[in-house]
């Protein structure tokens, strides 16, 4: 189904670009691209900077926000290209456009998420329930599995942990908004047996406590998630454990 | 090029449902397995499903795997394969209390169990009335499906290898499989993975249309390496529009949205679906639905300025329903609608969504193609599951929660095939071939080295705008005939497509060029199929299909109940009967459809 339109309107664009095959040091470039009534997203404009230009490089997949791929610092903030309506941006205005912050840069706004996803896999991202399978599903109450809302639809995007200034400054230490988000969402899972194990996993002076609720993670979050909220809860468990 | 070989004993091609359920089975069994990913795992595209995975738990309402098979064969209008359909509808509670066992944050009863809700086509005894089947994640269901999998092998310790993108099937002189060619996106680097088993579970090929709800990544890698090392593509002919993507954006809106009460209407706001199919009504299979709709619109009952969309209404249902089953939904409505889903009915359109055909396998996910002996010879060494394969169980309509049963049922017994044929093999590989890498290296050297060449954006367009045109949602003699020639000629401009960017480091430019490879072989598979099956059957639905009381709704048995295969060199067409005895229980019988 095509929605046949006149009105069309050029987007300008100030664009982080770096190719190391190329390169010898990252720039900013500035572009434009005319766009019609059918393109509501950032991810439709990209789509025809592309086009234009086959040598910009960005990752998405899904285009409507539920894969994670396309997380980008727009305008100074982390978000998702798919999810950025072209009408928000104001009329005549660059839109800048960079990598996620504090992660290493690939090329042009991918970047290498190595870290990122090691920060994740270190909370042990599984189930743990060291019981006999039963033979059915094992039994949990509307109530119960409720508590996983808000936690369990997070996406992988990286936009909070490359927001949050203490995942910048300590990477390799600090698990991230994420990470403890997933961290969370395993410790409140009436299925899971870990607790105290994951608890252990996060008690050394960086891997939680580092988080100094700046509430970054929570403001840019495309899936209305809180990060911040789930690090208090397991704050409060540590506290709870040592009295 | 310099070309490394690395040796596995199995290479995993793509890690979306299929590939990561058949991942567990390997890693499990302790096996050197490589799984090949051209995203990072949870950005696949069954991060994208919604409405649920279908099993008879019967935890709501009475049910059988039984009705499940029978539902399933009448869905696919009796061209899916009777044997295999027996084995998915069988095995369903087995593979959906597994996944609850690795974690998945399904929706629960007040009893504990797992929530189900209605979805279309699936009836009780025997295509009664609705039943409760689809076991479902809010309208999240293959996000947290595709996580608790992701999960599930990092307990596991798989080995993938993420944002590589597989080039081509390496097969020796018997035909034997041994693995692939593949690039490191990052470098830009060729390997060769060299494996005894490889598994293609790279999904389907949505992206040969115009307006599709399918991802970007959904480009038929695998269906384009099979056919290019001379496998042929079975059924290509049929794939599913699902009646309701979002007008204009093509996102999709759940089928969930009708199994919780939704309904459709037309400009007048009359609830079409109870003059097409007065039974199940908004709850008929697929291809029915979407038929109704664009007939409605045909009509002039379609709603908008340009009357080209109808409503999706769920505005009578209370807002706690649905912001706790639909939120997504809700979510989606709102960013692609500008609509507030409580308030204001969804302007929804049928949009391409799922390929029921595919790489021809048996039951046991392994790959078979015509030969010597049968129509269904084994390909040693090679296995093909999820979107990508053809079992076939969908047919010629596909139910909706049946993908993403298919994807863990044949996951699941494509990785136990190859374990099994693992065991038997000697422990040295092989032999690859002298001209292994020959056809990979081709490609890439002649894509460097085009001058005054194709632009990939415009071919792609060019083809997506041929396939919406000649092989939608109704299809028509004259259409098709036009549009087998005019995929052959964007076929041509994709043989000289020609890409600026030369970098080595993550050259997305070379991947899509790439990736277009592939959508050609698929899309001129359907057209070339569709142009030649002169009958209606499910969702291939042509003009001047005759119907008689020997060929119901233009359904002709005695002609056209059989499987196409379209084979790459010279376009040719074979055909194979359908399955129609299944394992243990008697035959589904022939009859007319009717929801």
């Amino acid at each position: 189904m095509e929605i046949v339109t006149m009105t069309t309107r050029i987007l300008k664009f100030n664009i982080y670009r770096y190719d190391p095959d190329v390169d010898r040091k990252p720039y900013m470039q500035d572009i434009e691209v005319e766009v019609d009534a059918t393109d509501r997203k950032l991810l439709d404009a990209l789509v025809k900077l592309k086009a234009k230009d086959d040598s910009i490089a960005f990752r998405r997949s899904c285009r409507e926000g539920v894969c994670g791929s396309d997380g980008m610092n727009i305008n100074g903030t982390n978000g998702l290209a798919c999810l950025a309506d072209l009408n928000t941006f104001p009329d005549g205005k660059t839109i800048v456009l960079r990598p996620l912050p504090g992660l290493p840069v690939i090329r042009d706004l991918i970047v290498d998420m190595t870290q990122f996803f090691k920060q994740y896999h270190s909370i042990k991202p599984y189930l743990i329930n060291n019981d006999p399978l039963p033979e059915r599903e094992r039994l949990q109450s509307p109530e119960e599995r409720e508590e996983l809302n808000g936690l369990y639809e997070c996406i992988l995007c990286a936009c909070c942990s490359t927001a949050c200034p203490t995942f910048w400054w300590n990477p390799d230490k600090f698990v991230g908004p994420a990470g403890l988000l997933a961290a969370y969402r395993f410790i409140a899972d009436t299925r899971d047996q870990a607790t105290n194990e994951r608890l252990d996993n996060l008690e050394d002076p960086y891997r939680l406590f580092r988080c100094h609720t700046i509430m970054n993670c929570v403001e840019v979050c495309p899936k209305g998630l809180n990060p911040t909220k789930a690090i208090g809860k397991i704050k409060d468990m540590m506290v709870r454990r040592i009295i | 090029m310099k070309v490394t070989v690395r040796k596995f004993d199995a290479v995993i091609v793509g890690a979306g449902g299929a590939g990561l359920r058949a991942a567990i089975q390997l890693s499990e069994a302790g096996l050197k397995t490589a799984v090949l990913s051209k995203v990072f795992p949870t950005r696949s595209h069954t991060v994208a499903a919604q409405g649920g995975v279908a099993a008879s738990l019967g935890n709501s309402e009475e049910d059988h795997w039984h009705w499940h098979m029978y539902d399933t064969v009448k869905g696919s209008d009796w061209l899916g394969d009777q044997d295999a359909i027996e084995f998915m509808c069988k095995k369903a509670n087995e593979v959906v209390i597994e996944l609850e066992h690795y974690g998945m944050p399904f929706d629960r009863l007040d009893n504990g169990r797992i929530y189900q809700r209605p979805f279309g086509g699936h009836m009780s005894n025997f295509g009664e009335k609705p039943v409760r089947r689809s076991c479902a994640a809010a309208d999240r269901t293959g996000h947290a499906m595709l996580h608790a999998m992701y999960q599930r092998n990092v307990k596991a310790n798989t080995q993938f290898f993420v944002e590589w993108l597989a080039l081509d099937l390496i097969r020796n002189a018997e035909g034997d499989v041994l693995g692939v060619t593949a690039m490191e996106m990052e470098t830009g680097d060729l390997y060769a993975f060299h494996a005894k088993a490889t598994i293609f579970a790279t999904g389907g090929a949505g992206r040969i249309y115009y307006s599709s709800t399918n991802a970007f990544i959904n480009t038929g890698d695998g269906a384009g390496m099979a056919a290019r090392a001379g496998m042929p593509l079975e059924d290509m002919e049929f794939w599913q529009f699902h009646p309701t993507g979002v007008a204009g954006a093509g996102v999709l809106i759940t089928e969930g949205v009708r199994g919780e009460g939704g309904i459709l209407r037309n400009s007048q706001g009359e609830r079409f679906m109870e003059r097409y199919a007065p039974n199940a009504k908004d709850l008929a299979s697929r291809d029915v639905v979407s038929r109704a709709m664009v007939t409605e619109i045909n009509e002039g009952r379609g709603c908008g300025p340009n009357q080209d969309f109808v409503l999706l209404d769920i505005t009578h249902l209370p807002p706690e329903t649905i912001m706790k089953r639909l939120p997504g939904i809700h979510e989606i409505a709102w960013q692609f609608a500008g609509v507030d889903a409580l308030r204001e009915p969804i302007p929804v359109v049928p949009t391409c969504h799922y390929q029921m055909g595919g790489i021809p396998t048996n039951f046991k996910g392994q790959v078979v193609v015509p030969g010597k002996q049968s129509s269904n010879e084994v390909v040693p060494g090679f296995f093909a599951a999820g979107e990508c394969a053809c079992a076939s169980v969908h047919g010629a309509n596909r139910l909706g929660t049946n993908s993403l049963l298919d994807l863990l049922v044949f996951g699941k017994s494509a990785g136990e095939s190859a374990v099994e044929e693992l065991q038997q093999l000697p422990k040295s590989h092989k032999d690859l071939p002298a001209d292994a890498f020959e056809q990979t290296l081709a490609r890439l050297n002649r894509l460097d080295t085009q001058k005054d060449g194709a632009s990939v954006h415009e071919t792609q367009l060019a083809m997506q705008r041929s396939m919406q045109k000649h092989a939608g949602v109704f299809r028509f003699a004259d259409l098709l005939k036009q549009g087998v020639q005019k995929i052959l000629e964007v076929q041509k401009d994709v043989e000289r497509t020609e890409i600026k960017d030369k970098s080595k480091v993550f050259n997305t430019a070379r991947v899509e060029a790439l990736e277009l490879d592939n959508l050609i072989e698929v899309a001129v598979a359907t057209m070339v199929s569709a142009e030649a099956r002169k009958e209606s059957r499910g969702a291939h639905v042509r003009d001047d299909a005759p119907d008689t009381p020997e060929c119901p709704d233009g359904r002709d048995d005695a002609n056209w109940l059989k499987h196409s295969l379209w084979f790459k060199a010279e376009n040719r067409l074979d055909y194979k009967s359908v399955t129609l005895r299944p394992l243990t229980v008697d035959t589904i019988a022939l009859k007319k459809r009717a929801y």
